[in-house]
């Protein structure tokens, strides 16, 4: 359902990507591994449309998501280094108007989301002075409030403890069993069956 | 129609092994005229019943303050021509019209600045041509600074493309603004001339001049343009066998 | 599994607005310093010459919007920085939103929170430097349509150089020459208005640039955005 077709990427100098090609099916979990610097991110980016490609194309449903780039990100959640949050306003109003932004969110849908990930509803603190871990579980808590077929996250699990860790591997499964599909940049274990799993290392 | 030419254009090592082919036949007939026009304005042509013989600052001046729209247009042209296509040779002419045009406004900007001191009286008139010269050359430092103050070449590139072509529209708006403001509040300019139209002892040398400056321009970009492809393309291959053939 | 109905772009401007609003509620001392600029550069004209009220009058039009112009460029500083820097905007991009309308939304709202205040103070700014009171509906109108514009023409600013360190000057150095049309006409206009003299013909242009902008410039500013995003 996704595809990558050789991929030429240039960072300023360097030759990121070099002819990269690779499928990735429904309810299968891509991993991307590699080194620091291996153009983990840069993929990940490309594969969005943040970064233009010199070569290549990416493919969703069998079509070329440059040629309807909007088609492509109405199905796709997007997780990045950045985690998005308005420091100023407290998890749900984060969520009500980022989700929010893209799909009609009830209060509960928001309640229930915080809750799978783990995320005490009844805590009312603003972003900013949540810890990195908590304000990644509310970023994750988007990711499944948006309901998109396509998960394309960087580094996930980063700043998360044990606990948080096994609420995304469940929260993962959970939706490569609906059919979803993921590609994850993590240098962690993904506790993941072997047929839905594939690993993809870059260097 | 026949697009490979286009392409094959804005291959680097094509594209700098024509510039440096051509590069002679802009160079030389840029010197002659040059020569020719400035003997031409000096010598041959009459003095103005006017402005006796301090118009002849006309010949750099003019000329001058036509390539330095122009630039900045042709500048647009190819910076649009490299976002819209991705072809990088594009970007990289792009990049060398700012420095040449940037010169051309200081050189029209001078120039109008020296002629208006035996006509007006001062070295500087809000007169609006000279008013709109010194924003155009605020434009052009405003491209070279957002070019200089991006490190990715590639980011750089399509930001000042974006940045030009904005400019680009908004040059006939200042232009206009800046005619109706001086209107408002002046004489029209003494850049005019006393009489409608010039005898054509006046006129060639002018003319002349205006070629050979264009001719010049192009040849300057090409110079520029070919190092520019070069220091982008220092790590490709065809670099070292284009530097055993010249 | 397929995505669930998309919200429309009317609904998702909408909460935009209203988030940007919320925040800025939650930092309204950050939203005043521009006004507060605009004050005190107007204040450093009388300052600066015969503070004579007659004298002050012909110099007005001219303090008036440049002020007015310095302090949209500080301003600019609150539209897109954070947003770029927390991620938020790398969100809009990937949406599958119009990015246009998306950043037309924030700036709509940037200006309600910046140009519009500034308008409706520039009354005390104006009489202060001599303009008659029967004047000021006409001050407020041309400082209406140009603080618009000058919204729209500094978004795109804002987007080239996002993210850039010492970005500020550079903001201005690029805003600026494109701002001219907007001072030339808007000035002439409050030059008008303060002679009591009709001021349609400025305005009109005035009226055109601003629709100009605000039709060209949001598109300029996406594609700004999504370059300072790589």
């Amino acid at each position: 359902m996704f595809s990558a077709i050789k991929l030429q990427l240039w960072r300023g100098d360097q030759h990121v990507l070099r002819g990269l090609c690779f499928t990735v099916a429904a309810g299968r979990c891509l991993q991307l591994t590699g080194v620091n610097g291996s153009g983990k991110s840069s993929l990940l980016r490309a594969l969005c449309g943040l970064l233009p490609l010199e070569a290549g194309a990416v493919v969703w449903r069998g079509a070329d998501t440059a040629a309807d780039r909007h088609a492509f990100h109405a199905e796709l959640a997007w997780l990045g280094h950045g985690t998005a949050l308005k420091g100023d306003l407290t998890a749900a109003e984060n969520l009500r108007y980022s989700a929010g932004l893209r799909r009609t969110l009830s209060g509960a849908e928001i309640d229930g989301a915080l809750a799978t990930v783990g995320f005490a509803n009844a805590d009312q603190r603003l972003a900013r002075q949540m810890s990195a871990g908590q304000q990644r579980r509310v970023a994750l808590a988007r990711v499944l409030l948006l309901e998109c077929p396509l998960w394309l996250l960087d580094e996930p699990t980063a700043n998360l403890d044990s606990r948080g860790q096994e609420m995304f591997n469940q929260m993962l499964d959970a939706h490569l069993q609906r059919g979803g599909l993921a590609i994850v940049a993590t240098h962690q274990a993904l506790a993941l069956p072997a047929q839905r799993l594939q690993e993809l290392e870059l260097s | 129609m026949n697009w490979v030419w286009f392409h094959k254009l804005g291959s680097p090592p094509h594209f700098y092994r024509l510039a440096g082919k051509m590069l002679p036949w802009f160079a030389w007939p840029a010197l002659l005229l040059c020569v020719g026009g400035t003997y031409g304005g000096l010598v041959l042509a009459p003095a103005d019943y006017q402005q006796g013989d301090g118009f002849r600052i006309l010949y750099v001046h003019a000329p001058a303050a036509w390539l330095s729209v122009m630039v900045y247009s042709a500048m647009a042209v190819y910076a649009a021509v490299g976002l819209i296509w991705r072809i990088n040779v594009a970007h990289a002419l792009a990049a060398s019209c700012a420095a040449i045009g940037a010169s051309f406004t200081v050189v029209a900007l001078v120039t109008g600045s020296l002629w208006g001191r035996p006509m007006w009286g001062t070295y500087w008139e809000w007169d609006p041509r000279l008013t709109s010269e010194l924003v155009l050359l605020f434009l052009y430092l405003g491209y070279m600074g957002l070019r200089s103050a991006i490190d990715d070449t590639a980011r750089a590139d399509r930001a000042s493309a974006v940045l030009a072509i904005v400019g680009a529209v908004n040059v006939p708006i200042i232009h206009y603004s800046v005619t109706w403001w001086n209107s408002l509040h002046q004489a029209p300019s003494v850049m005019k001339f006393g009489k409608p139209t010039m005898p054509a002892s006046m006129l060639i040398p002018l003319l002349m001049m205006l070629l050979g400056f264009t001719l010049y321009f192009v040849a300057i970009m090409l110079v520029r343009a070919r190092g520019e492809v070069l220091r982008r393309e220092r790590n490709a291959h065809w670099i070292a066998a284009a530097a055993e053939e010249t | 599994m397929s995505a669930p109905e998309p919200v429309s772009a009317l609904k998702a401007g909408s909460m935009l607005v209203r988030r940007d609003l919320r925040l800025a509620l939650r930092r309204p001392g950050e939203w005043l310093q521009p006004l507060v600029f605009f004050l005190v550069v107007t204040t450093l004209f009388p300052l600066a010459t015969n503070p004579e009220l007659s004298r002050l009058r012909d110099m007005a039009p001219a303090a008036l919007w440049v002020a007015a112009l310095l302090s949209s460029l500080l301003a600019l500083e609150l539209l897109f920085r954070e947003d770029g820097q927390d991620g938020t905007l790398e969100q809009l991009a990937v949406s599958g939103l119009p990015l246009a309308w998306l950043l037309l939304a924030k700036t709509c709202v940037h200006w309600l929170l910046t140009g519009l205040p500034l308008v409706l103070v520039a009354p005390l700014a104006a009489t202060a430097l001599g303009a008659p009171y029967a004047s000021i509906p006409g001050v407020l109108a041309a400082l209406l349509l140009g603080s618009v514009a000058l919204s729209l023409i500094g978004a795109v600013g804002a987007g080239l150089t996002l993210g850039l360190r010492r970005g500020g000057v550079l903001l201005a150095l690029l805003v600026l020459p494109l701002a001219v049309p907007v001072l030339i006409f808007g000035a002439r206009a409050t030059a008008l208005a303060i002679a009591l003299e009709p001021m349609a013909a400025p305005m009109y242009l005035l009226a055109a640039i601003a629709v100009l902008s605000a039709t060209l410039a949001p598109l300029a500013a996406a594609a700004a955005v999504r370059i300072s995003l790589e």
